[in-house]
């Protein structure tokens, strides 16, 4: 309706609106409500731990907000503009990004070509037929975002050989193609090793300050060491939101996460 | 500055020798042994065998860019084929000239390609929402449908029979039908898509398009439109399925309504996985040992004995051979064999790579 259409008034809507906001969305599949009246506001360059037990609708939030499916009821505001009825490449193409949980690659590719792929999607570049040359604009933007992640010295395998960790790695440089202004983080530590796990801290931590992200995450000692604000999710609804410290010294929290409970 | 200009052209005389290296001998060999071919072969070898492997080759290669990069298995190939034939007749020349208009060849060709492409587009808009099976279905559908209408309409398709007489332009003052002029002309339209699809497999375009074969969420994730991306998939291949249709028109002088009919809509589906879908050079092995087979099977089942009319038999148990022992096609065979020698300890070092 009123959503900024020239570059200056969507650069306006930046300075004032939040970077996320989501209001009264409801996802649900059949019967089962994955998401019921989800409220949610996030603001530019805020980065929050979204934590929450298997089946809480972490996934489904994430997936509500990216597009890849439509909540059946609520909105989503992107820096201003409601993209409730976007799909998928048109709010990635505003700067919102992600990585999965399961690692969705292009195995028969090298890892270069990934994140290549990734710096075409949000360019101009996605029909070009011409080959990429040795100076080619995107294909230098590639090349950092490998060094960003420390695989320089993979840059050329194949990503069906890379270890697990090293796949965890390449979807996080991939959701960093081209410039974006939010991004969500679906488990990004889990199966890593704990030296993997202080690299991706300091990945994380080592992000543009006005970069904020969501991370969903279990490891509590990743979580809480990359993010300013905590919401934790309980059967498709918020369940409790507030500082790290609130949320790890709060008793119905501990309950429910270190009580054992329904898990 | 001199310096870099020094290393800059130190680069591209690097890039120059290293790509002629990079091509291996034995295609050197093939491509030598293709071009002078009119040398000793006979008339009937150039225009029949070659001339027309080299344009199913083209059409099936246009099924195999969907098919192969897409995971599009498109079965409207021939039918765009078809189109663009049906296009030169009427805007062109042909014998039936109440119809043809007679425009000139630079007028009418392209034309027809652009018509083969927008029809190729408007195919591929209605299909790209569905996948595997369904597109299957809905392609074949559209080519049935094409066929029947054009059998059917007298006014711009001439129903049944079709056009006869649709001819090249005798343009440089070459006979174009001519066995060896028609020889090289389809062998540089046939070197000229391959190498195009070739180049483009690894552009980003083409990076994007096996992206989407892939993983078309994951490809959405990253700010692709997918379903954008499908149907320029299909305008290109409609390009190179049209550039193919006026060549086969031309070789047959004539367009009618079988050109394009159910049958020859599989055999470009057969030929295509024959060769193999895995790469470009695939559906011209196949279009090659398909023309083979049509063309000598008739001698070869009245020698055994057995009715010539046969011959799709052979065919069909050909198809099967292949596909039974190598879902790939000739390609995944000749992979196989490679995989094979390489398993030798003495080669092992070099071959590994693979």
């Amino acid at each position: 309706m009123n959503a900024p259409t020239t570059v200056s008034e969507r650069l306006n809507a930046t300075g004032t609106a939040n970077a996320l906001e989501l209001r009264g969305v409801s996802k649900l599949f059949g019967a089962l409500a994955a998401l019921s009246d989800i409220n949610i506001t996030v603001r530019p360059g805020e980065r929050r731990a979204v934590l929450g037990s298997n089946g809480a609708g972490k996934t489904t939030l994430f997936n509500c907000i990216t597009g890849d499916f439509l909540p059946t009821s609520g909105s989503i505001r992107f820096f201003g503009e409601d993209i409730s009825e976007f799909p998928a490449h048109e709010r990635i193409r505003r700067g919102l990004r992600r990585t999965y949980q399961i690692s969705l690659l292009f195995t028969g590719l090298s890892v270069l070509d990934n994140v290549y792929l990734a710096c075409c999607g949000v360019s101009r570049g996605r029909f070009s037929l011409i080959r990429p040359r040795r100076n080619d604009a995107l294909m230098a933007s590639a090349e950092d975002l490998v060094r960003v992640v420390h695989m320089e010295d993979a840059k050329d395998t194949l990503v069906s050989e890379l270890s697990y960790g090293q796949q965890r790695q390449l979807e996080i440089a991939m959701a960093l193609s081209g410039a974006p202004r939010f991004i969500l983080f679906d488990e990004p530590a889990a199966g890593l090793s704990p030296t993997e796990r202080r690299e991706l801290v300091e990945i994380l931590t080592g992000l543009p300050s006005h970069m904020g992200f969501i991370i969903i995450e279990h490891d509590m000692d990743v979580a809480l060491r990359v993010a300013e604000s905590v919401t934790m999710m309980h059967n498709g609804r918020i369940f409790k939101e507030g500082k790290p410290a609130e949320i790890e010294e709060d008793p119905e929290v501990q309950a429910l996460y270190l009580g054992g409970g329904d898990g | 500055m001199a310096l870099i200009e020094e290393t800059e052209a130190g680069e591209a005389d690097d890039r120059k020798v290293g790509w002629a290296e990079r091509v291996p001998v034995q295609y050197w060999v093939v491509i030598i042994l293709l071009l002078i071919m009119p040398a000793f072969a006979s008339d009937f070898t150039l225009f029949q065998i070659f001339g027309w492997s080299f344009i199913l080759g083209m059409i099936a290669l246009s099924l195999m860019f969907l098919a192969g990069y897409g995971g599009m298995v498109s079965l409207v190939q021939m039918t765009i084929a078809g189109l663009a034939g049906y296009m030169i007749a009427i805007f062109g020349d042909s014998a039936i000239t109440d119809i043809s208009q007679g425009w000139p060849w630079y007028v009418s060709i392209p034309i027809a390609l652009i018509i083969a492409m927008l029809f190729g587009s408007l195919v591929g808009w209605l299909s790209v929402r569905t996948e595997g099976i369904y597109t299957i279905m809905i392609t074949l559908a559209i080519a049935s449908a094409f066929f029947y209408f054009a059998r059917q309409n007298y006014v711009v398709f001439n129903g049944f029979s079709g056009f006869n007489g649709v001819l090249p332009p005798m343009l440089f003052g070459v006979d174009w039908r001519g066995s060896q002029a028609f020889y090289y002309l389809t062998l540089f339209w046939a070197c000229l898509s391959y190498l195009v699809v070739l180049y483009l497999s690894r552009s980003p375009f083409g990076l994007a398009l096996q992206g989407v074969r892939d993983n078309p969420r994951r490809m959405a994730a990253l700010g692709f439109n997918v379903n954008a991306h499908r149907v320029a998939a299909y305008a290109f291949a409609a390009l190179i399925a049209g550039i193919g249709g006026i060549l086969l028109t031309w070789q047959s002088a004539q367009i009618s309504p079988g050109t394009a009919g159910v049958g020859p809509v599989i055999d470009i589906l057969i030929i295509a996985v024959i060769g193999g879908l895995r790469h470009p050079i695939g559906p011209f092995i196949g279009a090659f040992i398909y023309v083979v087979l049509k063309t000598f099977s008739v001698d070869f089942l009245t020698a055994l004995g057995l009715g010539g009319e046969r011959f799709q038999l052979l065919i069909g148990i050909s198809f099967l051979v292949i596909v039974f022992w190598s879902p790939d096609g000739i390609l995944g065979l000749w992979e196989k064999w490679r995989r094979s020698r390489g398993k030798d300890p003495l080669r092992d070092a070099g071959e590994s790579k693979l």
